[in-house]
């Protein structure tokens, strides 16, 4: 049933994901180290080019609308070409290991799935691996979209965290699934929370960066003043939970219709059930809060956190901690 | 609601009134508590209390999940654990605080939703608000000049923005477009059909019902309230809602993992069963899976678990048959399926009996001796049986756990070390003539689970609708572009452009006004 060459293969393939993340990590943090000093970082992203007439944000409309996004990156874009060789070099290195690191990273995933013969997504192992290889691809995603390099060095240092638990304190051989998991709703339901837990983690990478920048001092020329305004950590985050939180409601109502016909009932408040509601309601509390006056910023990030611990509690603590129907945990 | 930003014209109902009601009378409270009650922001602490409201469930044992664990509770807290009952903790999510909660959420968001739905139906069928007196002062802006006339460059305006599928007005010296409405549609539609789906989820399980039933092999079940082991029905439901259906249970076959680290653990269940809707239809068979229940006349049947029921024989001290058949014993480990529990022979004579069992499916010795079980399959069943006579207490009417044995008025017969295990075939005879217990064999018997939930497919319905509504409001930004023209004093066209992103700017502003200012001839001293 289990094929263990390709088993052994995916095996192989994570040491070397893990290996090239750490390069990629070490990579991303000479960047930061190296680079020239922006200066602008703590300037308010400037205008559109368009824009003639002068008037700041004095209206209540205009407060409310952040104009940050557009323009950070191309504040990044313009920054680029006088940033020097070595910042270019570091910079490119890291990503190009990135890539190198994730390609890895799915080819293990993928020879995991072929070994067992059955999506690649069944133990705490491959769920981990999954997690963290959808908060990549999400970064990469972003990388090319919005240039967000600054995000590459955190997000790096969570993901080897992540890898480096799973391999040694939740390593399973790749096995059969057990008779509550035949169903293809295993590809739908999972698939779904672990791209939606993978987006909120670069979510909740950017939120911490915008708390911490909201309580330290940013010393010019340190590392925070690497990272772009505390406007566009706040866009940032915002974009990413938008685009996570609809597949989180999306995840939970396919498990509402999988534990319907596994369980019998379609909503019983197991464990994982109440945690994954608890959670949902993190994130549109934090939906809300940042749109609501007197929320707004520093609040809304703390809210953001606390909906991303209950996300994390939920996948550690409930299969860990919590017996339930949905402990696949052993 | 998520984006009370993006609609300021809709901020009037929904954001929380500072003010005190300063000497106006019982309604002028009303209309205070009202506007607090439906305020974003009571909306938003609401959801959080649900949130923390269901903290305690998924941490104490809940009777309607497993009240076992909930006895065992009491029994270990003696005097936490009532102090707890009265806070309902053990039924958190039937408990009048969390339905006082969620009521008031429910409330809160419907007092929130209703009415801003009705402004934004208003508020489509408008036109585009006119253009403020300063346009310079919007978040984006731009101008320009040229030599064309204002005319022209209005109606160049309109029709750039029309093609972009703005909604536009054309004024004396400006044009107002809008688009987006979809953004405060989706918006609405989320919030309605979470709506929807609390009501879903409320009137299912108030006309729904459930139901758990044990059927061993060789055995039925049909479907009246008499013959559940456990039932439940919701407050609007009554038995006659049952449907008359039979099930038997030919077969029922386990697989497990033979060997490596998960040894043991399960790959396949199914049971082969046959069923009939009401007396005048046929028998049917059926293979019920787990995640493939049996849909019978809108009632569900699920296969929720399994277990061993050993066959015995008893013979009383008369050497008659007093007790022959299979009793389903309960598991007491998933992973090994060591089983426990209960024979009662009421009708054994001169004494009545009762045995207090033990069931490995694969009995072996542990390192001191003792049987346990090594697997979960059949490999080598074994029972050990503690034997009882005296009065089995079923005579004064009380109703009795069949997996328990009242042991008040009972005298041990076998004990302690004098208990051997039996493999199949081997009888034991009990001290002082009272007879004997003989070990058949098993057979293996399902649990099932019948429930019936009218509010499933609404409640579906609805969960999808939510996203839909969710993932368009988050795609679609509403815009409003104005472009004034006037003509100055050197004969030439200024043109300004403002534009107001509800939300966040995007690029189609720089867009428009870069193709507004190439259409327009250029004024001589920009070459
Ligand atoms: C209303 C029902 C359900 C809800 C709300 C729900 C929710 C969730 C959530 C939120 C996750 C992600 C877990 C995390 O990241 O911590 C998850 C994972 C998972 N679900 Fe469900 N689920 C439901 C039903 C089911 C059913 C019926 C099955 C299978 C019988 C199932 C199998 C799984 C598996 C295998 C995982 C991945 C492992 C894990 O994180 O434990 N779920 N579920």
């Amino acid at each position: 049933m289990v094929d263990t060459h390709l088993a052994s293969l995916s095996n192989q393939l994570m040491l070397g994901a893990v290996l090239v993340y750490v390069v990629t990590m070490v990579a991303y943090a000479g960047e930061l180290a190296f680079a020239r000093r922006r200066a602008d970082a703590e300037v308010p992203a400037d205008r559109p080019r368009v824009l003639v007439g002068a008037g700041g944000p004095e209206t209540d409309e205009a407060a409310e609308t952040d104009d940050a996004e557009t323009t950070e990156a191309e504040a990044e874009e313009t920054d680029e070409p006088a940033s020097g060789r070595r910042q270019l070099d570091w910079g490119r290195f890291a990503i190009l290991m990135n890539v190198v690191g994730w390609g890895l990273h799915g080819a293990e995933i993928v020879t995991r799935g072929m070994a067992a013969d059955r999506v690649p997504w069944g133990n705490m192992y491959e769920f981990v691996s999954a997690i963290s290889f959808a908060a990549v691809t999400v970064y990469l995603v972003m990388l090319w979209r919005y240039k967000v390099n600054w995000l590459g060095p955190f997000l790096m240092v969570a993901v080897v965290i992540a890898l480096g638990i799973a391999t040694i304190w939740l390593y399973n051989d790749p096995g059969p699934l057990r008779p509550a998991l035949h169903s293809y709703w295993i590809a739908i339901h999972v698939t779904a929370a672990v791209t939606a837990t993978g987006t909120f983690t670069v979510a909740g990478v950017a939120t911490a960066l915008y708390l911490i920048k909201s309580f330290v001092t940013v010393r010019p020329g340190g590392i925070l003043s690497r990272v772009p305004s505390m406007e566009a950590l706040d866009t940032t985050a915002h974009r990413v939970i938008m685009f996570a939180f609809p597949i989180w409601t999306f995840a939970i109502i396919a498990g509402a219709i999988w534990a319907d016909s596994a369980w019998g009932r379609y909503w019983g408040w197991d464990p994982k059930e109440t945690w994954s509601f608890i959670t949902w309601i993190g994130y549109a509390g934090y939906l809300h809060a940042r749109a609501t006056a007197g929320w707004r910023g520093r609040k809304a990030a703390v809210v953001s956190l606390i909906a991303f611990g209950c996300l994390l509690f939920n996948f550690f603590g409930i299969n860990y901690l919590v017996s339930g129907l949905h402990s696949y945990a052993g | 609601m998520t984006t009370s930003t993006d609609a300021p014209e809709a901020q009037t109902s929904p954001q929380a009134p500072r003010e005190r009601p300063v000497g106006i009378g019982l309604l002028g409270w009303l209309r205070w508590g009202w506007r607090q009650l439906t305020s974003m922001r009571t909306a938003l602490v609401l959801l959080f209390l649900v949130a923390l409201g269901t903290v305690p469930g998924s941490f104490l044992p809940q009777r309607g999940l497993a009240p076992e664990k909930v006895s065992q509770f009491f029994q270990d807290h003696k005097t936490l654990a009532p102090w707890m009952n009265r806070l309902s903790l053990f039924d958190v999510f039937s408990a009048p605080w969390f339905a006082a909660i969620y009521i008031l959420l429910f409330i809160s968001l419907a007092g929130c939703v209703l009415p801003r739905s009705w402004q934004h139906y208003q508020h489509i069928r408008s036109r585009p608000p006119k253009a403020p007196r300063n346009l310079a002062r919007l978040p984006q802006t731009a101008t320009y000049e040229t030599e064309a006339a204002p005319d022209e460059v209005l109606a160049e305006a309109a029709k750039v923005l029309k093609d972009r599928r703005f909604r536009v007005d054309s004024h004396d010296d400006h044009v107002a477009g809008e688009k987006g409405y979809l953004r405060e549609t989706g918006n609405l539609v989320f919030h309605l059909a979470l709506l929807v789906l609390l009501f879903a989820v409320g009137s299912g399980a108030a006309f729904g019902y459930k139901g758990n039933v044990i059927v061993t092999e060789g055995e039925g079940f049909s479907n009246a309230l008499t013959s559940y082991d456990a039932f439940k029905g919701g407050k609007a439901f009554s038995s006659s809602h049952l449907p008359p259906f039979t099930v038997w249970l030919d077969s029922f076959k386990a697989a497990y993992l033979p060997d490596g680290p998960d040894r043991g653990q399960p790959t396949a269940f199914s049971a082969k069963i046959r069923y009939q809707k009401d007396l005048k239809t046929s028998v049917r068979p059926y293979d019920l899976q787990v995640n493939h229940p049996l849909n019978i006349d809108g009632a569900r049947v699920y296969l929720l678990g399994h277990g061993y029921a050993p066959q015995f024989t008893v013979r009383d001290g008369k050497g008659q048959i007093a007790f022959q058949g299979a009793v389903p014993f309960l598991p007491m480990n998933e992973a090994t399926y060591a089983s426990e529990g209960v024979v009662k022979v009421p009708d054994a004579q001169p004494d009545q009996l009762g045995f207090i069992g033990l069931f490995w499916p694969t009995a072996v010795p542990d390192a001191q001796g003792k049987v346990t079980s090594a697997f979960p399959a059949a490999w080598n069943p074994q029972v050990a049986l503690f034997a009882f006579k005296g009065d089995l207490g079923l005579s004064n009417g009380a109703p009795q756990s069949v997996y328990r044995l009242d042991t008040a008025k009972l005298k041990p017969l076998l004990m302690g070390n004098k208990v051997k295990p039996l493999a199949v075939g081997n009888t034991e005879t009990l001290p002082g003539g009272a007879g004997s217990i003989t070990f058949n064999g098993y057979r293996q018997y399902i649990t099932l689970q019948v429930n019936h939930d009218p509010g499933r497919v609404p409640a579906l319905a609805a969960g999808i609708v939510a996203i839909l509504g969710i993932v368009t409001s988050f795609l679609v930004r509403r815009r409003r572009v104005w472009v004034r023209a006037r003509a100055d004093e050197g004969g030439r066209t200024v043109v300004e452009v403002g534009g107001l992103t509800l939300g966040g700017a995007t690029p189609e502003f720089d867009a428009i006004a870069e193709r507004l200012r190439e259409a327009a001839p250029p004024t001589p001293d920009e070459e």
